[in-house]
C-alpha cells in the first residue's frame, strides 16, 4: 500500500459509512487529485459528493464551513499548503472562532487537509511547511500524518470529531510503500513511540521522521546509545506526557521539524516539554529545523535549507559528543 | 399588501430603530464596548428582507442588530450580548458582531466584510444535497461587492446552481469611501447580472424590499438558482460609533432623512388604511417599554464566570483525551 492510499482508504470508508461525509477541492473529483489521494472516489461516489471546485481557496474552506452549517461533514482538500495562505481569513477567522464567538451554538465538523513540505525543486511558493500558523490559533486542532497508520486513523479520527482539524500530509510521502498497522483505539492525542530507547528521545513527524529513522543506527552506533523516537500525530494539541516521560528516562531531547527555524513550531513543542523537564535534562536541547531562508529551486542548496538524513546524524551526533553521551 | 404585513413591518422597524438609538445611549454610557454598528435608516431593508424571506437560514453582517429582531430574536437576549453577559445570545462572547441563533436559523454577524458569503454558498448546498429546496438569505454592503468573497461567492452560486439569494444593501459608503472611489459601477447589480437575475429596489420602501425578497426567494426554491437584489438605502449614523461620519455632507444626509423609512411607511400605511394612529401609538409605546426591559435585563445580567473564558473553543465530546 501506498501512503496516499492509505488516505483515500480512510476517506473511502468514511464515504462509506456516513451520507454527510463529502469531499470538495480543485481536482479532486473527475480528475481524481493533483497527488491522487481521491482517486476512484469521484466515480464511487459521484459529484455531489466528491465536489470539484474553482481555483478559489477562500471559497472552498468557505463554502466548507457552511456546507457544515447545512449539516455535512466536509473533508475540504486544498491542493498544497502553499495555497492555503489564501484561505486563512476563513480558516483563522472563520473555522477557528465561529463556535467560540457563537458561545457554543455552532460546531463545524470541517476538516482541512493539504500537504506540506520540501519535495523536489519546485521552488519557494510551493515548498514550505506551516504548521506553526496553523498550530498557533486557538480553535483548530493541527494532525500530522507521518506514515500510513496515522494517515489512515488519523484522517478516519478527523472526520469524525466535531472540531475543525487542519489536516497536513507531505507530498513527498505520497507514493511511498508502507502499510497499515493495526490500532485499537486509536487517538492522534497521543503520541506514538516509533522506537523505544534508553538514551535520547527524538521528536519528530512527517518526513523527518523517515529521515531520522534511516540513521539511526548510525547515530546509535556513534553515540554508544539508544534512542527512543517519538512520532506526533497531533502537534495541537501536544501530548506533552509521552515526550516529558521519555526524556525524564533519557535526559535528552531532540526536535526535528523541516520549518525554518525562526518561530518553528518545534521552538514551542521545546519550551513546553523543558517546563517539565527542566531539571531532568543532562543537556541543552538540540532542535534540528530547516534554514531562515525560501527554499531555493537549485537542488544543491534546496538540500541545504532542509535538514536530510546526512544533517540529523551529523548533528546529533556532534550535540551528542559536546555534551557526553 | 395587507394590513398585518403592514404592522409587522412598522412593529419590527419601530423596534429596530428603538433598540438601536438605546444601544448607542448605552455605548456612550460605557455599557457597551468594542463597536457598535448603527443600521438606523436601513430598516427597511432588513426587516423587509426577514419577512419577505421567511423560512431559511440567513447569514448577514456585522450591521446586524435589526435583522436579529426581525427574525425573532429576544430583545432582551440581543441587548445582553450588547452588554458582553452571560445571557447574551452568543453567551457575551460574541458581541455586537457576532449574534448567532441556529433556532432561528440566524447564523451571524460576521465581521470580516464579505466571509460569510461562501458560509451561505456552502449552507445552499447542503440543504440541496440533503433534499430541501428551502432557499439562503446571505446579505451584504455595498463594500463587500468589490472583494474576493463577493466574486467567488457568485461564481460558486452560479456553477453549483444553488438557491442563494444574495441582497446587497448599497448605502454609498465603506466606512468612509464612497462607492464610486471603489468601484466602477454605480449600480452594483451589474456586477452580478452575468451570474444571475438581479433587481434594484428602493431600500427605503419596506413594501418594495419585501415584494422583491418575496418574489426573489420564490425564484430560487423553484429554479435552484440564485438572485441577486440591490436595495439603495442610506445609514444616517456613522459606520460605528468610533467613526465621526464628517465624509457626508449635512445635505446629504438630510435629503435621506427626508426619505425615513419608518416615517414613509407610516404615511403610505395612513393613507391607505394599513395602519391606525392607535396601532401606531401603541407600538411606539410597546417598543419603548420592551426596549427599557431589555435594558434592565442586561444591565441585571451576570457576567461570564471565568471558566467561559476556555469553554467553547472545542466541542466538548471532542475533549483532549490527554491533560
Amino acid at each position: 500500500m501506498l501512503y496516499r492510499e492509505a488516505l483515500n482508504k480512510a476517506l473511502d470508508e468514511m464515504m462509506e459509512q456516513d451520507k454527510s461525509v463529502v469531499i470538495l477541492g480543485e481536482d479532486v473529483g473527475f480528475y481524481g487529485g493533483n497527488y491522487k489521494v481521491t482517486e476512484g472516489l469521484y466515480a464511487k461516489y459521484g459529484e455531489k459528493r466528491v465536489i470539484d471546485t474553482p481555483i478559489a481557496e477562500n471559497s472552498i474552506v468557505g463554502t466548507a464551513i457552511g456546507m457544515a452549517i447545512g449539516g455535512l461533514r466536509p473533508v475540504a482538500e486544498i491542493m498544497t499548503v502553499n495555497f492555503s495562505l489564501l484561505a486563512m481569513d476563513q480558516i483563522v477567522n472563520q473555522l477557528a472562532k465561529i463556535r467560540y464567538m457563537s458561545g457554543g451554538k455552532i460546531t463545524l465538523p470541517v476538516v482541512v487537509r493539504m500537504p506540506q513540505g520540501v519535495a523536489k525543486q519546485l521552488a519557494a511558493q510551493h515548498s514550505q511547511s506551516l504548521e506553526r500558523l496553523f498550530a498557533s490559533i486557538p480553535g483548530l486542532r493541527v494532525f500530522v500524518a507521518s506514515d500510513a497508520t496515522t494517515a489512515y486513523y488519523g484522517l478516519k479520527f478527523a472526520i469524525s470529531i466535531d472540531d475543525p482539524v487542519i489536516f497536513l500530509e507531505h507530498e513527498l510521502l505520497y507514493p511511498e510503500k508502507m502499510e497499515i498497522e493495526e490500532e485499537k483505539n486509536f487517538s492522534p492525542y497521543r503520541a506514538r513511540i516509533k522506537k523505544e530507547g534508553e538514551g535520547i528521545t527524538i521528536v519528530s513527524y512527517l518526513k523527518m521522521l523517515h529521515d531520522t529513522l534511516k540513521v539511526l543506527p548510525t547515530i546509535e552506533k556513534e553515540l554508544n546509545t539508544t534512542c527512543e523516537v517519538i512520532d506526533l500525530c497531533s502537534i495541537n494539541p501536544l501530548d506533552v506526557g509521552t515526550i516529558a516521560n521519555s526524556v525524564k528516562k533519557t535526559k535528552h531531547l531532540v526536535v526535528i521539524t523541516e520549518e525554518p527555524k525562526t518561530g518553528s513550531y518545534a521552538n514551542e513543542i521545546i519550551n513546553k516539554v523543558l517546563e517539565e523537564v527542566f531539571y531532568d535534562l543532562d543537556a541543552p536541547p538540540l532542535k534540528i529545523a530547516g534554514e531562515d531562508v525560501p527554499t531555493p529551486y537549485n537542488r544543491k542548496l534546496e538540500l541545504m535549507s532542509i535538514p536530510t538524513p546526512e544533517k540529523i546524524a551529523t548533528e546529533i551526533i556532534k550535540w551528542g559528543k559536546k555534551h557526553g553521551i | 399588501m395587507n394590513k398585518s404585513y403592514a404592522e409587522q413591518f412598522y412593529y419590527l422597524m419601530k423596534l429596530g430603530r428603538v433598540f438601536e438609538l438605546r444601544a448607542k445611549e448605552e455605548y456612550m454610557k460605557g455599557n457597551i464596548g468594542g463597536f457598535l454598528h448603527l443600521a438606523i435608516g436601513e430598516e427597511a431593508v432588513h426587516v423587509g428582507a426577514v419577512l419577505g424571506f421567511g423560512k431559511g437560514d440567513i447569514f448577514v453582517h456585522y450591521r446586524e442588530h435589526v435583522y436579529a429582531l426581525a427574525r425573532g430574536m429576544e430583545p432582551k437576549r440581543v441587548m445582553a450580548e450588547l452588554f458582553g453577559k452571560i445571557t447574551g445570545v452568543s453567551k457575551g462572547k460574541g458581541g455586537s458582531m457576532h449574534l448567532y441563533d441556529p433556532k432561528f436559523n440566524f447564523y451571524g454577524g460576521n465581521a470580516i466584510v464579505g466571509a460569510h458569503l461562501p458560509h451561505a454558498v456552502g449552507a445552499a448546498y447542503a440543504r440541496k444535497y440533503l433534499g430541501d429546496t428551502t432557499g439562503v438569505l446571505a446579505a451584504f454592503g455595498d463594500g463587500a461587492t468589490n472583494g474576493g468573497n463577493f466574486f467567488e461567492a457568485i461564481n460558486l452560486a452560479a456553477t453549483w446552481k444553488v438557491p442563494v439569494l444574495f441582497l446587497c444593501e448599497n448605502n454609498y459608503y465603506a466606512i468612509g469611501t464612497r462607492i464610486d472611489r471603489a468601484s466602477p459601477f454605480k449600480d452594483l447589480y451589474i456586477k452580478a447580472k452575468e451570474y444571475m437575475p438581479v433587481k434594484q429596489v428602493d431600500g427605503m420602501d419596506v413594501f418594495a424590499v419585501f415584494e422583491a425578497v418575496r418574489e426573489a426567494k420564490e425564484y430560487i426554491e423553484t429554479e435552484g438558482k440564485p438572485y441577486f437584489i440591490e436595495a439603495l438605502t442610506y445609514r444616517y449614523e456613522p459606520h460605528s460609533m468610533s467613526d465621526t461620519g464628517d465624509y457626508r455632507s449635512p445635505r446629504e444626509l438630510k435629503i435621506a432623512k427626508e426619505r425615513d423609512p419608518i416615517e414613509n411607511l407610516k404615511k403610505v400605511g395612513l393613507e391607505k388604511g394599513l395602519l391606525t394612529p392607535e396601532y401606531i401609538k401603541y407600538v411606539d409605546d410597546k417598543v419603548q417599554q420592551i426596549v427599557e426591559e431589555a435594558v434592565e435585563f442586561a444591565l441585571n445580567s451576570p457576567e461570564p464566570p471565568p471558566e467561559e473564558l476556555y469553554n467553547d473553543v472545542f466541542c466538548e465530546v471532542c475533549i483532549d483525551v490527554i491533560s
